[in-house]
């Protein structure tokens, strides 16, 4: 019996080797290497992935990716692409400038796009995706300021790195404006924008830091806490759900979180979205049309690259003054009025 | 005596129930967890064809071409030097958690070491960074060995520790001015300098092979352990040691030292793997440049039964695995985490030898046919 089952077993295997061979064939691929937050990272990971997705339905185009378990894999995982048919290979995050940047200029034919990362001078062959994320954290921050009942609002982000502190830089200088305007202050725990440290997790993978970091800053006195950290923040959300949001409110980044993590959608009060599926998709797009081009792409307020994700359910809670006040600031951003970086 | 060590080595090279131990076993234990991968992916909704592409990428992506093999080797490589040290201390009766740590604080030396030997020509500067990252993975695996001569602190606990004190350490120094990358403001080291890496040996094919004169560090370490382990007076206490300590200290032999020099010994090959990722593949620390090599290694030395040539066999599994795994992801859209239970899964399988002998009995002598 115990002979029989496995030596099925084994037929099994080779039907399945036999049945490798046939599989569909497309013109053009697009392929995506992850950082260590991974595809399904709720967030930065899988809103470009969401990109390569939609391009995939509407161009009809094939899409694949590789997820990066350490920083050791980045190298390795762009290199397998190489050897692959890949048209355009986009790799995500910051953290992957320097395996790309190593990876261009070996391979000047393949072309590359970077999402986070701009490089100066820049390569030929890279598309830079970058995206002016603290204007659309400007409002987020105004929003916290006008919403908070301690008066005092929290952030963390994973690492101290460029794409992650833009989210922190406007949320403070947001808050910061509120308080100009209103003669308010109200307080922002883990970002100081003058000597550029803050609370960080260092890792973009440990939702128990998530939640442990939440918790000091309730405990602190927060009411609103901005995780700017991929699925991290997602510890965080899980905390707000326990404490209920009456107590502690969310900011999610990247996505709409409303969304994706559905779970848990009435602790959000908003999201910092950053499309980078839309400026994935867009890549995938020109290049699919052979109109690739190194240099840079900036995601704005403007051009919808970055944004405020609507309130869903607490869309009543946010008062109409408050709603009113942001569509003019809004406005006040997007025509230099107010600028988000002093 | 002699006479006596030199059966007893050539009785570990080459009986046949050695042969069983190191190859049949975990070549049945590989099988096995093959169809139970194949069984897994299939209960998770992977189509047969999709498991057929993958396994045929696992091949393909470890063992099919230039690259592959050469990223199969630059997997190995860490896996190796860090299981050497492993099975030496297994071999002397001590459990070593702390390769983890030992790789860390090893490579992250071996940076500062060639960044500030950079300007010396190669031939001091890379000897010179790898010697700082043996000595240092020798001097933080000899405080757990130390504790455990002096206090009875037992190695498992002070291993696990000492590797959570390594990596909030790294966190730290690699934010301090003397190690951090100028300009940046996250944690991340200077890059080493030419001079102190270990050189690519391929880049003369193509630029993207990553294999590294780190292999052949592997190999020379691979023979001084055999040395050591079976040719040399210290290895015998090693061993003693292991078998009966309380025979070993009847013996004459000393105990406590050769506690804290197994552990030193095996911390200067886990040092040796952290120097080996940070000099030849990553040219930089960061946090969590170890990746889980001191973990994987555990797993490295067992399935190698503490053997230098098991090790060295087992380690280039691992690292096919690694790579061919890569593969499997770029090829069928297999999930990486299907490739953690799949070499999960060979573990599990060699750990238990006599499953494995139930379940293909015809690959086994019978029970007393000497």
């Amino acid at each position: 019996m115990r002979h029989s089952g496995s030596k099925m077993c084994f037929a099994a295997l080779v039907t399945a080797f036999g049945l490798a061979a046939a599989s569909p064939a497309f013109s053009f691929t697009a392929c995506q290497v992850t950082d260590t937050g991974g595809i399904d990272d709720n967030s930065f990971n899988q809103t470009a992935w969401k990109g390569v997705q939609d391009a995939q339905k509407e161009l009809g185009v094939d899409g694949r990716f590789l997820e990066s378990q350490a920083e050791t894999d980045y190298d390795a995982n762009i290199n397998s692409l190489i050897d692959g048919d890949c048209d355009v290979i986009i790799t995500v995050g910051f953290l992957l400038g320097d395996a790309t940047e190593k990876a261009a200029k070996a391979n000047p034919d393949q072309p590359f796009s970077i999402v986070d990362f701009a490089y100066d001078p820049i390569i030929p062959n890279v598309l830079g995706q970058v995206y002016a994320t603290d204007q659309a954290a400007f409002l987020a921050g105004y929003l916290a300021a006008g919403m908070t009942q301690t008066k005092i609002l929290g952030t963390f982000g994973g690492i101290n790195i460029p794409p992650v502190t833009i989210f922190m830089d406007g949320f403070v200088r947001g808050a910061n404006y509120w308080n100009e305007v209103k003669g308010d202050s109200v307080l922002v725990l883990g970002w100081d924008l003058e000597s550029r440290e803050g609370l960080f997790t260092n890792n973009f993978d440990n939702l128990d830091d998530g939640r442990a970091y939440a918790q000091n800053l309730y405990d602190e006195g927060a009411d609103i806490v901005l995780p700017v950290a991929g699925p991290v923040g997602l510890g965080s959300a899980t905390l707000a759900d326990e404490l209920g949001v009456d107590r502690l409110k969310i900011i999610g980044v990247d996505a709409d979180l409303y969304f994706t993590d559905t779970e848990r959608q009435h602790v959000y009060l908003t999201s910092v979205t950053k499309r980078m599926d839309a400026t994935v998709a867009h890549v995938i797009k020109t290049t699919l049309n052979g109109e690739f081009m190194g240099g840079l792409l900036v995601g704005t307020l403007d051009n919808g690259g970055v944004d405020l994700a609507p309130f869903h359910d607490m869309e009543d809670a946010v008062p109409d003054e408050l709603k009113a006040e942001l569509e003019a600031l809004r406005a006040h951003i997007i025509d230099g009025s107010v600028s988000v970086s002093d | 005596m002699s006479d006596a060590m030199d059966k007893a080595t050539h009785g570990r090279l080459l009986g046949r129930t050695q042969v069983e131990d190191l190859v049949i076993v975990p070549l049945f234990a590989f099988v096995a967890a093959l169809i139970l991968g194949a069984v897994v992916m299939a209960t998770t909704g992977v189509d047969l064809a999709t498991i057929g592409t993958s396994y045929v990428a696992l091949v393909k992506g470890s063992v099919g071409s230039v690259n592959a093999v050469s990223e199969t080797l630059t997997a190995a490589a860490p896996l190796v030097l860090a299981g050497l040290g492993l099975a030496l201390g297994f071999r002397a009766g001590l459990f070593n958690i702390g390769a983890e740590g030992q790789v860390v604080m090893g490579g992250l030396a071996a940076v500062v070491a060639g960044v500030a030997l950079g300007d010396l020509p190669a031939i001091i500067a890379l000897p010179g960074a790898l010697l700082a990252g043996a000595l240092t993975g020798a001097f933080y695996a000899g405080i757990a060995g130390w504790l455990r001569a002096v206090t009875g602190a037992h190695e498992v606990i002070s291993t696990i520790m000492l590797n959570l004190i390594s990596f909030r350490l790294l966190d730290y120094l690699l934010s301090t001015p003397l190690i951090q990358k100028e300009g940046r403001a996250d944690p991340i080291s200077k890059s080493v300098p030419d001079a102190a890496e270990l050189p690519r040996l391929l880049t003369f094919i193509d630029a993207n092979l990553r294999v590294h004169a780190g292999i052949f560090l592997m190999l020379i370490m691979v023979g001084v352990a055999y040395w050591l382990l079976f040719r040399s007076k210290l290895g015998f206490e090693f061993r003693a040691a292991g078998e009966n300590p309380v025979a070993a200290r009847f013996a004459g032999m000393n105990a406590s030292l050769t506690i804290i020099l197994a552990m030193a010994i095996a911390g200067a090959l886990a040092g040796l793997a952290g120097a080996n990722q940070t000099l030849g593949v990553l040219d930089r620390a960061t946090p969590g440049f170890s990746a889980g090599i001191g973990f994987n290694a555990i797993a490295v030395a067992l399935m190698g039964r503490s053997h230098p040539v098991g090790v060295l066999l087992a380690g280039i599994l691992f690292g096919a695995l690694e790579a061919g795994g890569r593969q499997m992801q770029v090829d069928a859209g297999v999930s990486i985490d299907l490739i953690a239970i799949i070499q999960s899964l060979i573990i599990v399988f060699i750990a238990a030898p006599l499953l494995v002998k139930a379940l293909f009995p015809w690959g086994f002598r019978r029970e007393g046919s000497e």
